[in-house]
Order: C-alpha cells, then structure tokens, then sequence
C-alpha cells in the first residue's frame, strides 16, 4: 500500500533518532572504559600487557562491526543463550569502540614528552600520580578533537544495528522509503537529522579545545 | 659515610657501555663539578644517581638507601634528592604555583594554604615570587630554569643534582641561574653539577670530576685540577673548552 509523505512520517523520523542517541551513548560509554583499559595496556611498561592490547586493537580492527552485532545477537542464541538487543549492542558497539578510542587515546598519552614522565617520577609522584596529575591533564587536550571525530563516526555507525532490530533512524527511513516510494525526499531528512547531530558536536569541540587551551 | 657512593658502577644501553666501573662518593656539604665530552657519560651518571636508570653492576648508595636494589622505594628517595634538567621540564599545563606545590601536595599531603606560602618562599630563594601566577609559557629561559630549581627546592631535599642546566640557555640568561647556584652553595647544599662553565666550576665547586669513557678519570679539587691536569685526555679537554 502506498501513501504520501506526511509530516507524521516526519515526526517518526525524528523519534527514530532516540535509538540512534540511546546507541551513541551506550556506545561511547562503554567503548570509553574498554578505551581507558586499551591505551593503559599499549603503553604499560611491561612488553606482555602492550601485546595484550595490540592483538586486541589489531583484532577489532581488522573486523566488521557487523560481524560483531552477528555473534553477540545470531550467535549466542545458537549456542543457547538469548540475548536481548541491547545487550547485545552494548557488547559489540563497546568491544568496536574501545579499541578506536584506546588507540586514539594511547596516541595522545605517547605524545606527551618521556622528559614529563621523568620529571614527575624525580619529584617523588608514584606512576599513577604522574598519570592523574601530569600526563593525562596535558593528553586530554589533544584528545579532543580526535574523540569528537570518532563521536561522530559512532553516530552514523549506530544504524548497524538495524540488522539485530533496532529501528533507529536509517531503519526508520528505510520503512517510511517502503509505504512511500518518495525515498529522495526521505533520505534528505534523515541525512539532515544526522547533520543536525553531529555538526553541533564538532562545533562544540573546537569550542572546548580554544577554552582548554586559554585556561592551559 | 659519605652522602653519595658509586662503587664500579656498570651501565649499558644495549651493547654500549655508558658507565664502565664508575666510582665517586661525595660528601655531605660538597659541591661537586662533573666535566668532560659530550657522550661521555656525566648525564647518565646523575641520571643513576636517583634512580632514573637501572645498573647492570656495581653499588650506589645514596642517603643510606641503597639505589640498585629491587625492593628500594625508589619514590622516598626521590623525595630527598632533587634533579634539574637541562630542557627545565616544567609542567606546562600548570601555573608557576602549582608546578611547585604539584609534589607537596600530592606526596606530601601539605594543605592548599601552607602550599601556597611554600611557593613563595621558594621563588624568593630563585628571585621569582611576582611569577608565582604566571604560566610557564610566559617566562624566560632562564625564569623557567629557576622555577624548576624552585620546584625541585619545595621537596627539602638533601641532595640536588643539576644536568647542564644553562646549556640551553641564551649567554645573558645563564648569570641569573648561576647565580641562584651560588646562594644555594652558601647555603651548604650538597650538589652534583653537570656543566660546561668551567669559571663556574672553579669558583663554586670543592671538587671537579673528569669523566671520560664512561669512567672517572680524574678527579681533584677544582682549582687545582683544572690548572694543572694530571692526564693527557683531561689536558686535552680543558684546551678545547678554553680554546
Ligand atoms: N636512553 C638511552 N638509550 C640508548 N643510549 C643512550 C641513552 N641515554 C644515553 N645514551 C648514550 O649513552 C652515552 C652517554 O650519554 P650521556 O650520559 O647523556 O653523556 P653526556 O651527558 O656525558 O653527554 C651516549 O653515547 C648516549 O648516546
Ligand atoms: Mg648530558
């Protein structure tokens, strides 16, 4: 059955995009502490915890994301275990994202200069001190940008997961494409609603990086 | 016992030997000038000193805590000996005060209020209390390399080892950080100085090492030592830093 494009389809398309910013968030927070956890290990100081973390990083990177989503969702179910949807995306959006974030982070933590580490450690600061009070303060500011950047790419990645049922805001407009054959017009305002998302928060980011840069 | 002891140390970087069976104690009170080419092994030395750098051999005892052991805690003994760098090493992303206060507070646990007031007291030792809020970025090599003096200066310590620390400095700037090093001398501070001022190490130091091959191969009280050499490669030396 077709019918015409109506505002209606319109206000779904927007409610879509609670899914989308539900999976961004889950996404990024978990992604964040498996992030924390990748860059520690890719700069620890014993070579068996930086391997850890390479063959982690180098693992998830080397596979689709959708292949991931699969084995949480598909795969667990075929060994006997359910998992609901979110679940399972929390999972797989979190193991994807942990190790860009890791490896984005381990690149600011390495940019800071050894002779900063050296100074703290000659002032009597435990390695986590040197940590918490000289390395991460001076990394967060280059991280910035490079984090906001992948925000944004995770925002778009979050329709991956139409294929485990979520109808967030590209499955949402696949459907409204379906009962209204007008996809053109469909697809222009769901790429505006992305846009509407993700322009803020590159906005925002350069933002913060001036302020934190005045305030050192 | 002598505040500082280096008995045949041994310290390689891969398939280099940097120190090779270096020895060198010095004593409580002195001021000691460490000299020779650039390679030679002075940094690292210092670097040894406060356990910065692991050794293969030998034994270095400082404050009567040995160095070179595995359960050594390290971070106590760091409390007490104080390092100053040739490139400053200022935290960049702290004000002048809280560079300072960063190592008293965190590891000493001293109060905001009586941090503060040990800033100050220790930027007036390097003439400096005016910069107390200024960030690093807006001073001078040579403020720069006097905070850092400060900042080692804020931790009390019993020993303060300086690695060429007016090598990177403009010609006019270095007289105001020597001359933080010479009240600091009068004060009774024991010292290891990494340097290239050889007027400086006459006037100031008790005792000059020459350091060569990674060894200890001369030494001598200063004046003496650097007038009449008593080894060709020192000789040598001197000429080509004197000209
Ligand atoms: N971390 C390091 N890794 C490898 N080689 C080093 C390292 N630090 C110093 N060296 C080498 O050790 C030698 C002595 O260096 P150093 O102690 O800095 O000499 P100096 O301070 O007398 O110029 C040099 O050949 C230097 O290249
Ligand atoms: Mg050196």
């Amino acid at each position: 059955m077709i019918r015409d494009l109506s505002y209606i389809d319109v206000l779904y398309l927007i409610a879509a995009m609670r899914w989308t910013l539900a999976l961004t968030a889950i996404a990024f927070l978990g992604g964040g502490l498996v992030g924390i956890v990748v860059a520690l290990l890719r700069t620890a100081n014993w070579a068996p915890l930086r391997w850890l973390g390479a063959i982690y990083v180098h693992g998830v990177q080397g596979t689709p994301l959708l292949a991931w989503l699969f084995v949480f969702f598909f795969g667990l179910s075929i060994v006997g275990i359910t998992v609901s949807p979110w679940l399972a995306a929390a999972a797989a959006y979190s193991i994807y994202a942990g190790a860009f974030l890791g490896e984005i982070w381990r690149g600011c933590l390495q940019a800071i200069a050894r002779t900063q580490w050296e100074a703290g450690a000659s002032l009597g600061l435990s390695t986590a001190q040197q940590l918490r009070y000289v390395i991460v303060p001076q990394a967060v500011r280059i991280a910035i940008p490079p984090t906001v950047g992948f925000l944004v790419q995770l925002i778009k990645n979050t329709s991956l997961a139409a294929v485990i049922g979520f109808v967030e805001l590209t499955r949402e407009g696949q459907l409204t494409t379906a009962t209204t054959f007008r996809p053109f017009t469909v697809y222009l305002i769901v790429a505006a609603l992305y846009f509407a998302l993700c322009f803020p928060l590159t906005r925002w980011s350069r933002r913060l990086e001036g302020r934190l840069h005045v305030a050192r | 016992m002598s505040l500082v002891e280096l008995s045949n140390v041994v310290k390689r970087f891969g398939a280099l030997t940097v120190l090779d069976e270096a020895s060198l104690s010095v004593e409580q009170g002195e001021i000691v000038a460490i000299i020779g080419r650039s390679g030679s092994g002075k940094s690292t030395l210092l670097r040894c000193v406060n356990g910065l750098e692991a050794i293969q051999s030998g034994r270095i005892v400082v404050d009567g805590t040995v160095v070179n052991e595995p359960g050594t805690d390290l971070r106590a003994l760091r409390q007490r000996v104080g390092i100053v760098f040739q490139s400053f090493n200022l935290f960049p992303h702290l004000s002048v005060e809280r560079n300072i206060t960063l190592a008293p507070r965190v590891v000493k646990h001293m109060p905001a209020s009586d941090a503060r007031a040990l800033a100050l007291a220790v930027l007036r030792k390097v003439g400096l209390e005016e910069k107390i809020d200024a960030w690093p970025d807006q001073l001078s090599g040579g403020q720069q390399q006097r905070v850092a003096i400060a900042r080692s200066l804020a931790m009390s310590p019993h020993l303060m080892l300086f690695d060429e620390i007016t090598s990177a400095l403009d010609p006019e700037l270095v007289g105001e950080v020597l001359k933080v090093l010479e009240e600091m001398a009068r004060e009774g501070m024991t010292m290891m100085l990494v340097t290239h001022e050889m007027g400086f190490a006459r006037r100031v130091a008790h005792r000059v090492v020459f350091m060569h091959k990674g060894k200890v191969w001369e030494q001598g009280r200063a004046a003496e030592t650097l007038a009449k050499p008593n080894t060709p490669e020192l000789e040598t030396f001197l000429a080509s830093v004197l000209h």
